[in-house]
């Protein structure tokens, strides 16, 4: 028997076959009660920006526009994030009824998932289940359709306005913010775009109200939440468990007894050291006490067997391929540090180059164009911070 | 009419003329070709009325959208941290070896393309890799050795 | 609409129009924010974050080109914050450019250069990437070279090429590090649908897109005693060449530049000015032939509506997209290539000179001219008609190198045969000029009286809108020209090849009823060409402009039909419009192009 320490949460896998009912019941309330219902649950999306949901949904359903859209985004491509393909696998009617809601509450008749090409196995299926959704509606009367945008390989088309460019047949490079989507989104209309996990727990919400979700998880990160585990640990899967734990908790349960760090977010997280476990809280920013970080979902361990050095020049080398490239802080920025940790590591350059290095990376975090080139920063300077001479010897 | 331009035309009048297009009309050009040559982007450039230069610019932002002639499959092997991290280089290795390419490289029958790809999303079950669109995963270099080699009787 | 926004800048408040940018709000508060990917001519890109500012209380810097003025922001354009991060940025480029700058072509003329140079960033912070030695210098096309490594891309001229000109030759491609500017299928510029208009290297804050030079060329032909150096100047240089001296938008220095090129060493000074009157004579003539067929006649087959065939890079333009309306363009060379071919003909035999010893130069505010000349059809002389093509800003550096004070010199008259011109020739230079030229002389040889507008002044034909229209109704005309009677003459005009599409879809579908239409590939007309002086921006195509009309007002002869020197070539060479001679000399023909 494995013994657990923190409790297994069982909402967005549930296998609920009632969502021709919480689709009807939901078409047949008030426009404002649901937003009212989703704003109490406090519900911040789970992409791993955090964005109040009901926030989200309520400024683009005050916006007037002849079109609206409503987009998911199924680009799943941060570096130790696979829930949403699950998610997509097993539970897509969650997925579609929140889509659907979202729509009849901001007032659009399309939705669009931005499936990422890596996933295209799951088309098939995915197709199936549309289709069967959109035939519902029809029956209902409810006027919805549903098209998923397949990606072609680009971890950038994730950040929501490169989304947008790359739906509407362009290189997706990220746009100028503000405007914002909620007001100019996707072919310049306002747009909702939730990350999938975010619409399956709208379902939940939706379901049994949002006392049952608000209940769970702790002040500024209310719920629960999928966690992509990987790396070194006996328990590599997905997993849902209640915001708010302490990362001393969560390696209890998922370590290997020898885990050395843990790499929060993925590679545009924070990589935590052991000394820090136990002052980390998984979520959003605003909890009061010790460091709070929060996360798309991707949980990655690693223990002692491990170079910290490899792992940063890994994610280096990420992102100096999956940076758009159009803003000088992120292509050529992201370029220094890889080139600056390998001459660090073979004695070319002093180890002060690394201070250097890290005032490069806060630079980066204040000038660059979008969250990808903003958050490199994150897990460079919090490895080398760190591990400094894991960085040099 | 070549069969390229009866494919794309085809694309273009299932997913419109308009610049939204130009993703699903390239997808399935690839689909059908594995690659864009410099010919099926003129005639998509021409189709959709935009510029050549735009489609290829489009196009090689995207690490699918390969403008080389490339295999009948393509192997993308995930680079990432946690593949890395399980056994990946003895994967790649073993495929290095067996169909004697290297890393970009195409196998002078024609029939496989070696490429390492970022991130497959299935770290849990590291290391993975895609040929074509199918996935396989928890690889080791017998695993891979066994996928290879049912291709390979699959198009003797 | 209409709203004002408070914004307090550097401790100095102000009231702007609600969507203002930072950058604009900084500017009217008088503070210099340096920017590098942002252009007045182009939308905002926002991607070389060079003009980031700190708003107080923001953790992350915000960049000002791209970033709306909010109410009561409070923004800091010089805190230490902001320093550092430019001086981060800036590096960072450095670290990505080839800086061999007093090997470069623009050195002196840079922007990242001049950007660097205030910041004084004395040393290599980052180790260079050296990515550049990936990649070869594109020197194919005979207009401009493309040089990647020196790239800082920010895509101003990816922007000119779809926004300004609608040609799409330049696009981005790859991504992060990989990411570059490129043509189609990485090919060279001599390949692509680029009309060599020359407004990216016009819009290139750096040494990546330059015109091809021939200074050297040019240099030692007139170091050289055998040959008769004949230099033509285009209408549009005389008010640009003053900015490269120091001299505001806008300053005439016609005169000026006579006496240098004179110093120079040029044998004979002389005037494009006279062979933009020749076109109007022989474009006139031919719309007036065309329209006789059309409407006296009865001909369906002519073509009509007439364009214009001075602008090279509308031309190239127009033999890529729309190869199908070749027949409606004017069979007349541009005003330089009908010199050329008159340079090494009528002038050698006038001047009793040896074609084989003449060098033809041209001094153009157009890089597309270049390539023009070396269109193997342009030698009809017997000879290449056109030697070199200097751009504005190529004479400017021979000016300097040969340490002439310009703006110090008195005033010189332009040598003869073919230095004489007219207001007519003149306005050549700007948007609507052509056709205000040809209105001038057509109406008149149509009606025997002067157009009727206010000193000669055609206001419809002038302006700044992309596409303008106007027309003039034909009355009492002189006998043979009864056919006109009562006809009201339809005239178009468009400016930037952006503009350009708009109207030839129209043509193309059949739906502009229009005669005349006259197009020039660069904004502002050639004034703004793209081998004018860096920068040119909206503001200063407006002085530009000003300029040329103001030549126009002062010129004693503002029509071209009365150009004695134009009078003359008919009597004693040409003999008529569109006679054997000039059909031999001053006409040509066009290659349709593939469009991609």
């Amino acid at each position: 028997m494995e013994s657990y320490h923190l409790k297994r949460i069982d909402f967005i896998f549930k296998n609920e076959n009632d969502w021709k009912d919480v689709l009807s019941r939901a078409l047949a309330s008030d426009k404002q009660l649901i937003l009212n219902e989703l704003m109490e649950s406090e519900l911040k999306g789970r992409g791993g920006a955090g964005f109040p949901t009901g926030l989200k949904w309520k400024l683009t359903a005050d916006e007037k526009s002849d079109e609206k859209h409503i987009i998911c985004n199924a680009d799943e491509g941060e570096p130790g994030t696979f829930k949403d393909r699950e998610i997509l696998t097993q539970v897509p009617f969650k997925v579609l009824v929140g889509m659907a809601i979202c729509g009849y509450v901001i007032g659009a008749l399309k939705g669009f998932i931005y499936l990422r090409g890596e996933y295209t196995f799951l088309m098939p299926e995915l197709e199936k289940a549309i289709k069967e959704f959109e035939y519902y509606c029809k029956e209902i009367n409810f006027k919805f359709s549903i098209k998923i945008f397949l990606g072609s390989g680009a971890y950038i088309c994730g950040e929501e306005t490169a989304l947008f460019e790359s739906m509407e047949g362009k290189r997706g490079e990220p746009r100028n913010k503000p405007p914002f989507p909620t007001k100019n989104g996707y072919l310049g209309k306002p747009t909702v775009v939730n990350n999938v996990e975010t619409l399956a727990h709208t379902y939940t919400i939706f379901k049994y109200g949002a006392k049952q979700f608000y209940d769970l998880g702790v002040q500024y990160s209310r719920g629960t939440k999928l966690f992509s585990v990987s790396g070194d640990t006996p328990k590599a899967g997905i997993y849902e468990l209640e915001l708010g734990m302490t990362l001393e908790q969560f390696v209890d349960d998922f370590g290997d007894g020898d885990t050395k760090a843990v790499q929060v977010g993925g590679a545009s997280g924070f990589l935590v050291p052991r000394k820090l476990f136990s002052q980390t809280i998984i979520g959003f920013k605003g909890k009061l006490e010790g460091h709070s970080l929060p996360t798309g979902g991707s949980m990655m361990l690693f223990n002692s067997s491990r170079s910290m050095f490899n792992v940063l020049s890994n994610y280096l080398y990420f992102f100096h391929e999956e940076s758009c490239g159009q803003c000088t802080p992120c292509r050529v920025g992201c370029q220094v540090l890889l080139n600056g940790i390998n001459e660090v590591k073979k004695g070319e350059r002093s180890t002060l180059y690394l201070d250097k290095l890290l005032q490069l990376t806060e630079t980066m975090k204040q000038t660059a164009k979008c969250g990808l080139g903003q958050s490199v920063a994150n897990s460079f300077s919090s490895i080398v911070e760190n591990f400094k001479e894991e960085m040099i010897y | 009419m070549d069969n390229i331009s009866t494919t794309i035309k085809t694309l273009v009048k299932k997913h419109g003329k308009k610049r939204e297009s130009l993703l699903p009309v390239l997808q399935g050009i690839i689909k059908q070709e594995n690659f864009l040559s410099e010919y099926a982007m003129v005639l998509v450039a021409t189709e959709l009325d935009i510029s050549a230069a735009e489609v290829y610019g489009t196009a090689s932002f995207y690490s699918f959208m390969n403008h080389k002639k490339g295999g009948k499959y393509i192997i993308r092997i995930c680079k990432t941290i946690t593949c890395s991290m399980k056994g990946k280089i003895q994967v790649l290795q073993a495929i290095e070896d067996m169909l004697k390419i290297k890393v970009g490289d195409t196998t002078p029958d024609g029939l496989f393309t070696l490429l390492e790809t970022n991130c497959l999303g299935w770290c849990h079950k590291a290391p993975a890799m895609l040929i074509n669109d199918e996935v396989y995963t928890s690889l080791t270099p017998e695993r891979v050795r066994e996928i290879l080699s049912e291709y390979l009787t699959k198009n003797k | 609409m209409g709203k004002n926004i408070s914004i307090t800048i550097n401790g100095k408040k102000i009231e702007v129009p609600q969507g203002t940018t930072i950058l604009e709000a900084a500017e009217k508060a008088t503070f210099h924010i340096p920017t590098l990917c942002y252009h007045k001519d182009l939308c905002v890109a926002g991607n070389c974050r060079v003009c980031v500012v700190e708003q107080v209380g923001n953790q992350r810097l915000l960049a000002s080109c791209a970033t709306p003025a909010e109410e009561n922001m409070n923004i800091i354009t010089n805190s230490l914050k902001v320093r550092n991060a430019r001086r981060h940025i800036i590096q960072l480029l450095l670290a990505e450019h080839k800086s061999d700058c007093t090997k470069c072509y623009k050195n002196g003329n840079c922007e990242l250069q001049k950007i660097a140079a205030d910041l004084r960033i004395l040393d290599q912070e980052f180790t260079e990437l050296k990515t550049w030695k990936a990649f070869t210098v594109d020197k194919h096309s005979p207009s401009i070279i493309k040089d990647d490594s020196k790239c800082i891309r920010c895509q101003r001229c990816v922007r000119t090429c779809a926004e300004l000109q609608g040609v799409n030759a330049l696009s981005v491609s790859g991504k992060g590090s990989k990411m570059h500017i490129s043509t189609f299928m990485e090919k060279s510029m001599v390949d692509v649908v680029c009309t060599n208009c020359g407004q990216c290297v016009n819009h290139c804050p750096t040494g990546a897109l330059v015109e091809k030079n021939y200074i050297e060329e040019v240099w030692m032909a007139l170091a050289d005693p055998e040959k008769h150096v004949v230099v033509q100047t285009a209408p549009a240089v005389r008010v640009g060449l003053g900015e490269e001296m120091g001299a505001k938008p806008g300053t005439r220095v016609t005169g000026k530049m006579v006496s240098a090129l004179k110093q120079l060493g040029f044998d004979a000074v002389l005037d494009t000015d006279f062979t933009a009157d020749l076109t109007i004579m022989e474009e006139g003539t031919e719309l007036l032939n065309r329209l006789k067929m059309f409407l006296a006649n009865g001909d369906k087959n002519v073509k009509l509506p007439l364009l214009t065939s001075c602008s090279p890079g509308w031309i190239k333009y127009l033999e890529h997209m729309y190869p199908e309306q070749l027949d409606n363009l004017s069979t007349c060379k541009s005003p330089q290539q009908m010199f050329g071919a008159l340079a090494k003909t009528y002038y050698a035999n006038a001047k009793k000179i040896d074609p084989e010893s003449i060098v033809s130069v041209s001094i153009m505010p157009c890089t597309a001219k270049k390539f023009e000349a070396e269109r193997p059809e342009m030698h009809d002389s017997g000879y290449r008609d056109v030697d070199y093509v200097l751009t504005t800003r190529e004479l400017a550096i021979m000016i300097k190198q040969a340490g002439i004070e310009l703006l110090q010199l008195e005033d010189s008259k332009y040598d003869s045969l073919m230095g004489d011109s007219t207001g007519a020739g003149v306005i050549f230079g700007a948007t609507g000029g052509v056709m205000e030229a040809a209105l001038r002389t057509a109406y008149e040889i149509v009606t025997g009286r002067e157009v009727p507008f206010k000193n000669l002044n055609i206001e419809p034909v002038r302006g700044i809108e992309g596409v303008r229209s106007a027309s003039v109704i034909i009355e009492n005309a002189l006998p043979g020209w009864d056919f006109l009677n009562g006809v009201e003459l339809k005239c178009a005009i468009a400016h930037g090849l952006v503009n350009a599409k708009n109207i030839m879809d129209k043509v193309k579908a059949g739906e502009a009823d229009f005669h005349f239409i006259e197009i020039m590939a660069c904004p502002g007309g050639c004034l703004g060409g793209g081998g004018q002086p860096i920068p040119t921006n909206p503001e200063i195509r407006r002085k530009r402009t000003e300029a040329i009309y103001e030549e126009d007002e002062q010129m004693t002869i503002r029509k071209s039909h009365e150009n004695p020197e134009v009078l003359k070539i008919y009597k004693d060479y040409l003999k008529e419009p569109l006679g054997e001679k000039s059909h031999h000399l001053l006409h040509t023909k066009y290659t349709p192009r593939d469009r991609y």
